[in-house]
């Protein structure tokens, strides 16, 4: 068998591969170099065939979301790249980004080429600081080299990078909230259609990746979309950050080919449970509905996330052990997207805390066994009927929790307390 | 062009989305965070349908019918089982938090939250859990805010901030604790805060003044009604119970007002209850204890030897009534010569073009403009309120190209963005909160003569033949009138409030000139003094001052003075000399004020509330208001029936229709004007028009203290009226009717159902006749530009005197409203930061100022950043009288 490939990994416990000597004597820029070589669209061409899906948890195309830019706007087109991860259970970008920032520039000027965007926006969350001062100082570096600026590797296509710290709202990491929050306004997301590509930043067309997404740029660039595709499974290209955390015996990040089994990460990676049995994996952040251990056998992919019910989300699993209180984990969740919701449109920013305060009593000891249906009712009905996918992924885990605990959470009811004896920290 | 609504067919306007026309077509949908003026943001979810792709299609797709565009043969279910669930949800949802404490909720009765509750069918609750608790805020003298009643629709601050520009006014947190007010307790700045207690859905913001006198809105008699606070005529509806007035709310004209009102025009309405109310006769200061008889009345003046003095703010029957019973000869209008002068000018300018004025709702659609020597945003605050709408128009045609529609509000505003279209202001002056400035392309501050001579560059780079002015301003005329012509629909603003002739004949120069490129002159706005400032004007009559002039030459030997404090318009010794040398005067007013008080004959006049008339707005419209309420004393009439009684003829007209026939035979201009209302006859299928909706309590015994007998209503010769709940359910010209209400809809969005496109006419057509039309095509016949050397020179170290205007304090009327007065400035005296530096003045610090040698007034100092040197400004109102043009001196003391 040969070496797994790495690809936004390379460089990872590199000593000091942030520095751009480093990163250069390890073959960095090269992708950059050579995609300011090629006709942009023979760029898109190869991101088209690499398939890489978003790594931010949609999982749409990178390659067909360029193409959606129009091509007889006038007006100037911006790259916006999401580094707010903010979604619980999830710390692969902010690994990235301190450990090899100038992939991530390197990836930028690759994608700002390929969209004929002159300006690129990083938009960090607030709290990774080391992550945004790295960035910075990747920046710094690139722009003394003559790599951003006016002339990137003598090519007359000006490229600037700003950063942007988010303030701590998780919403914020919703592409048309963050641009929101970019322009200074309020951090709601924006009703779509328009898209994002059409009326973006500054009402210009505009094209939003995750950090991962666009560090997977040069490589595609350097070694072919069809390369890249062949890494991974058909219609979903590449490697892509895997993480692991909660009650596992060996939590961590790693980067595998797009395919590798949910049961290989959680029993072999991982190690198994830390208790002793395993109750169930969220699979790729908190919102993504979580699945029970009959049902994780599974390719770790976009598509048969979907087929199973869930989603892939941002690729970070959490584990859950037999000492974990169904009921408590949902309440847990609830809480919080009761508390992230913007509050723009109504099923959510009401539901979310009604679903919340129906858990926390219900954890408490104080709920009663109709508030269970009460609860299904109330939060499906946020499914599909909001303006940004906050709903559903508020709404769809505990919906799962509810369905596939169902005889936990009425026994809270019934009991009147918690029979996992948990104290609940509302 | 047609959808499909349930099966059954709709005619439908495709540049519509389906809420709008489902509302159009008089189809109950519920909604809360679309507004017609606002358009749609697709928050709220409440106007969830089902729509499908094809006749085949039977699972369709919930959609927010707001956010849908009404194509052709789409296909939609309101009634749909999940749809309907969906909508009872969102109720549910909204109900979590809401207080349910409709009976103690000023809000309740007209609450669309209420309605919307109803409508959705959302019954049992499934909650029992606390609801979250906020802080409210005092705003003000004119709003409440009791915030946990907020269904967090947005629609505030999208009107308070989006539309009306205003900056104190926000969304805080998030989650189910989102807070609408201030970032913290104080008075809301913008002048159309007061809009916020009708666009809000539920009673968050309420009105503080109506909350002082309490009652329901069923309880209240109303009647259609125009302001009488500015010169822009905006349609009102005042509300009264047992003797007052409680409130003033919009009244829909899709050609005035919209939507909205100005604060001042919302709560200038308590000088109707003001304590200086005159309500009996007096006759040399002694009340007249019993009924003045029309022969006392007669008596009290000999006839021949009298003059009138109308006025800007009495009713174009009253001012006529007047003309008729001196003659024209002797017949004055009540303002000052230079007033009268301006006004004159501006009528002529309007009947004889070729430049149009536009209405107030056609300024919004205008998309490029030149603002000369006007402070719009203070004397017609309602005209910045459209020109704020107007900037929108160009960078707007950006979302069009991109195939967005123009209601689709969020993403239109994406792409607008910072954006604004051309608007050009050249003024002395501007509005204390320079609302309008922020907005402009360029902002020029000089003075009147200067502003007057950019305006003629204008012109003149718009069309050679224009005579040329002294260049003083570089590229600026070009660059102005580059964007005049580039546009589609170019618009001149400007008025007497510079009070300079020259400023006014430039501001038509301009709009003519406009057409020379284009064909079609530029549209064309002055703003006039007062509510009726042209009506009266067209009545004719000499000024003020040849009044005085007649009686210093003895010609006369007593005055009759309509609706008139003659200390507001003249200086007070000219005032003095003319009523101590007149033997007898008669005022006629509902308000006591200085002239009042010197009269031998004091008769009480009915406010616009208590009578119905007619003014003509600065359009050259002419409005009908209808009386609202029969005040309890029955000494209180309206001016032309005192003047019909002074003649002794009280039957010369009979009521008010005979009285402006007798006007249309004499005076032809107003041909036309019944055709601002309806004939007193007229009936809806044989019953009168009740003032009051039908569940009004207690008509019958709400003089049960004092009378047990049931009172008859009061009748009424003057329109088809009734004071009373019964009579006509359904008024089919919506213009008539006294209130907006349907079966389901008790909040003022019952609108909906007043007009066959929402934003558009009302059923059976906007209210008003337009009296001034220019004559088509009319060569434009230009004037000539002030010259720098034909100006006297000023007298050296004397200041110009310009008046100032507030929206609070400088009308008459609305400045005796307790929330008003409580907002208007103290006197002072304004100086620019250059001025205020050379003299070494500061802020605050007392001056003694003389205007033309007159005695000297001490007022403290305020610096007014943009004023130009050499002027200073005193505020219109507080400081009582200042002519245009004066000059004075201030020194320190
Ligand atoms: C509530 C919410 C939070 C999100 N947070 C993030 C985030 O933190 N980082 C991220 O890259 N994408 C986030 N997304 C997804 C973005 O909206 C967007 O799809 C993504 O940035 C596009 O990049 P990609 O196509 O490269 O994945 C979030 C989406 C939602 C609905
Ligand atoms: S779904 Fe939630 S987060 Fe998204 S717009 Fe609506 S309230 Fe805001
Ligand atoms: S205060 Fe009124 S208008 Fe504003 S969001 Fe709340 S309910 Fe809507
Ligand atoms: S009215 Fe359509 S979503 Fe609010």
């Amino acid at each position: 068998m040969t070496e797994p490939v790495k690809i936004v990994t390379r460089n990872f416990g590199v000593d000091r591969a942030w520095e751009i000597d480093v990163y250069e004597s390890r073959g960095g820029y090269e992708g950059a170099k050579k995609a300011l070589s090629m006709e942009p669209a023979k760029v898109v061409e190869e991101m088209k065939a690499a398939n890489l899906r978003g790594r931010g948890g949609a999982g749409f195309s990178a390659g067909v979301k360029w193409g959606f830019l129009p091509r007889d706007n006038p007006k100037p087109r911006y790259l916006v790249v999401n580094g707010d991860e903010g979604e619980p259970g999830t710390f692969k970008d902010r690994a990235l980004m301190q450990n090899d920032p100038h992939l991530l520039v390197e990836g930028i000027i690759s994608a700002c080429w390929a969209t004929g965007a002159h300006t690129a926006y990083v938009y960090i969350r607030g709290e990774l600081k080391l992550a945004w001062q790295r960035v910075e100082g990747a920046i710094a570096q690139a722009k003394a080299k003559g790599y951003l600026g006016k002339r990137p590797f003598g090519v007359d296509f000006p490229v600037e990078i700003h950063t942007h710290r988010g303030g701590g709202a998780y919403i914020c990491g919703e592409e048309t909230a963050l641009l929101n929050s970019l322009e200074g306004k309020r951090g709601e997301p924006r009703l779509k259609p328009p898209f994002p590509a059409v009326v973006g930043a500054f009402g210009c067309p505009t094209v939003v990746n995750n950090v991962e997404t666009i560090m997977n740029v040069p490589w595609i660039v350097l070694f072919g979309g069809e390369a890249f595709h062949a890494l991974g499974v058909k219609g979903d290209g590449g490697t892509r950050m895997y993480g692991l955390s909660g009650r596992v015996k060996r939590p961590g990040l790693h980067e595998l080919p797009v395919g590798t089994k949910l049961s290989t990460l959680v029993l072999e990676i991982g190690g198994g449970p830390l208790g002793n049995e395993l109750k169930g994996v969220i699979p790729g952040g908190s919102s993504t509905p979580v699945l029970l251990p009959h049902e994780i056998d599974i390719p770790f992919t976009v598509d048969s996330l979907k087929a199973a019910g869930s989603m892939m989300g941002t690729g970070c699993a959490i584990v859950l052990d037999e000492t974990v209180c169904a009921v408590r984990a949902a309440s847990n969740l609830a809480r919080f997207y009761w508390h992230e919701s913007c509050g723009q449109c109504t099923p959510c920013r009401e539901g979310t805390g009604w679903v919340h305060n129906i858990l926390a009593n219900l954890e408490a000891g104080s709920g009663k066994v109709e508030e269970v249906a009460v609860l299904l009712s109330a939060a499906k009905s946020i499914m599909g009927n909001t303006i940004c996918p906050f709903g559903d992924g508020a709404a769809m885990p505990i919906v799962a929790f509810a369905q596939k605990f169902h005889d936990e959470f009425l026994r809270h009811a019934t009991l009147k307390k918690c029979p996992y004896g948990g104290r609940f920290a509302a | 062009m047609a959808i499909w609504i349930d099966g059954r067919r709709h005619e439908a306007d495709p540049e519509r989305n389906i809420l709008d026309v489902c509302l159009s077509r008089g189809l109950d949908l519920p909604y809360f965070c679309w507004h017609p003026a606002l358009g749609s943001v697709g928050a709220c979810r409440q106007c969830a349908v089902k729509v499908f792709k094809d006749d085949k299609d039977t699972r369709g797709r919930l959609a927010m019918a707001c956010m849908t565009p009404a194509k052709d043969g789409t296909r939609l279910s309101i009634d749909d089982a999940e749809a309907r669930e969906l909508r009872r949800s969102v109720i549910e949802w909204l109900m979590l938090n809401h207080p349910h404490d409709c009976p103690v909720c000023d809000e309740g009765g007209e609450c669309h939250l209420q309605d919307m509750t109803v409508m959705a069918g959302h019954l049992v609750r499934r909650t029992r859990f606390e609801k979250r608790t906020f802080r409210n805020q005092y705003l003000g003298p004119f709003v409440r805010h009791e915030m946990n009643r907020c269904i967090q629709c947005y629609r505030c601050v999208r009107f308070y901030a989006d539309h009306a520009g205003g900056k104190d006014l926000g969304v805080f947190g998030a989650h189910d604790a989102v807070y609408f007010g201030r970032h913290a307790d104080g008075v809301l700045e913008s002048a159309f805060a007061g809009n916020l207690v009708e666009v809000c859905p539920t009673g968050v913001f309420t009105d503080r003044t109506l909350g002082r006198h309490y009652v329901r809105k069923w309880d209240l008699q109303t009647a259609p009604s125009v302001c009488v606070h500015c010169s822009l005529g905006c349609n009102t509806t005042p509300g009264e119970r047992a003797g007052s007035l409680r409130r003033i709310r919009a009244r829909y004209s899709g050609a005035v007002n919209g939507w909205f009102l100005c604060d001042r025009g919302r709560y200038g309405y308590e000088f109707v209850n003001s304590e200086r109310r005159v309500r009996r006769p007096f006759v040399r200061g002694e009340a007249a204890t019993s009924e003045v008889t029309p022969a006392a009345l007669a008596r009290a003046w000999s006839k021949g030897r009298v003059l009138g003095i109308g006025s800007p703010r009495a009713s174009v029957e009253s001012n006529y009534a007047l003309a008729a019973l001196v003659g024209p000869e002797r017949f004055h209008q009540g303002t000052s010569a230079a007033q009268t002068a301006l006004v004159a000018t501006i009528i002529r300018i309007l009947r004889e073009g070729p430049a149009r004025t536009p209405s107030l709702r056609e300024v919004e659609r205008c998309d490029a403009v030149l603002v000369l020597g006007e402070d719009v945003a203070s004397t017609a605050p309602m005209l910045a309120l459209a020109l704020r709408q107007s900037v929108r128009r160009q960078p707007e045609r950006a979302a069009l190209e991109l195939g967005i529609p123009g209601w689709q509000d969020g993403a239109v505003r994406e792409v607008v963005g910072n954006r604004k279209g051309p608007l050009f202001i050249a003024a002395s002056v501007a509005n204390e909160a320079r609302e309008l400035d922020e907005l402009a392309t360029r902002t020029v501050r000089a003075a009147p003569e200067d502003v007057a001579r950019l305006g003629f560059a204008v012109a003149h780079a718009l069309d050679a033949s224009a005579p040329e002015a002294d260049g003083l301003f570089g590229r600026l005329p070009a660059q102005i009138a580059g964007a005049l012509a580039g546009a589609e629909r170019p618009l001149v603003v400007s008025g007497t409030g510079a009070g300079s002739e020259a400023v006014i004949q430039a501001a038509a120069s301009v709009a003519w000139a406009a057409g020379a490129g284009r064909g079609r002159a530029a549209e064309l706005v002055y703003v006039v003094p007062e509510c009726n400032s042209l009506g009266a004007a067209l009545i004719g009559g000499r000024s003020l001052a040849e009044a005085f002039a007649a009686m210093e030459r003895g010609e006369v030997t007593g005055a009759i003075i309509l609706e008139n404090d003659l200390y507001r318009r003249a200086p007070e010794a000219d005032v003095d000399a003319f009523l101590d040398r007149a033997g007898h005067v008669v005022v006629i007013d509902h308000l006591a004020h200085d002239t009042a008080s010197r009269a031998s004959t004091l008769l009480p006049a009915a406010t616009f509330a208590e009578s119905s008339g007619t003014f003509v707005n600065n359009e050259g419209r002419a409005q009908r208001f209808f009386q609202v309420f029969d005040p309890d004393s029955t000494d209180i009439r309206p001016s032309w029936r005192w003047i019909a009684a002074l003649d002794g003829a009280t039957d010369r007209w009979p009521n008010l229709d005979e009285l402006q026939a007798a006007l249309a035979r004499e005076l032809p201009i107003f041909g036309e004007i019944a055709a601002a209302g309806v004939p007193a006859e007229y009936r809806v299928r044989g019953a009168r028009i009740p003032r009051a909706l039908h569940r009004q309590s207690g008509r019958t015994a709400i003089t049960a203290n004092r009378e047990l007998h049931e009172p008859r209503p009061p009748e009424d010769p003057d329109s088809p009226f009734a004071f009373s709940m019964e009579g006509a359910p359904r008024v089919p010209l919506a213009r008539l009717a006294p209130e907006v209400w349907a079966p389901g809809w008790n909040s003022c969005q019952a609108l909906n159902r007043f007009s066959a496109e929402i934003g558009g006419a009302l059923l059976g057509g906007d209210p008003g006749v337009r009296l001034l039309e220019p004559i088509e095509g009319a060569p434009p016949a230009y004037f000539s530009p002030p010259r720098v050397d034909s100006l006297p020179e000023p007298p050296p170290d004397s200041l110009l005197v310009v008046a100032l205007h507030h929206v609070f304090g400088s009308e008459e009327l609305s400045a005796l409203a307790p929330g008003v007065a409580e907002l208007a400035p103290k006197p002072y005296v304004a100086l620019g930061e250059e001025e205020a530096l050379e003299r070494g003045v500061s802020e605050r610090e007392e001056v003694d100022l003389s205007i033309d040698g007159g005695p000297i007034l001490t007022l403290p100092v305020r610096i007014r950043p943009g004023l130009p040197r050499g002027a200073v400004g005193l505020p219109a109102g507080p400081v009582r009288f200042v002519p245009a043009g004066s000059r004075a001196r201030i020194s320190k003391r």
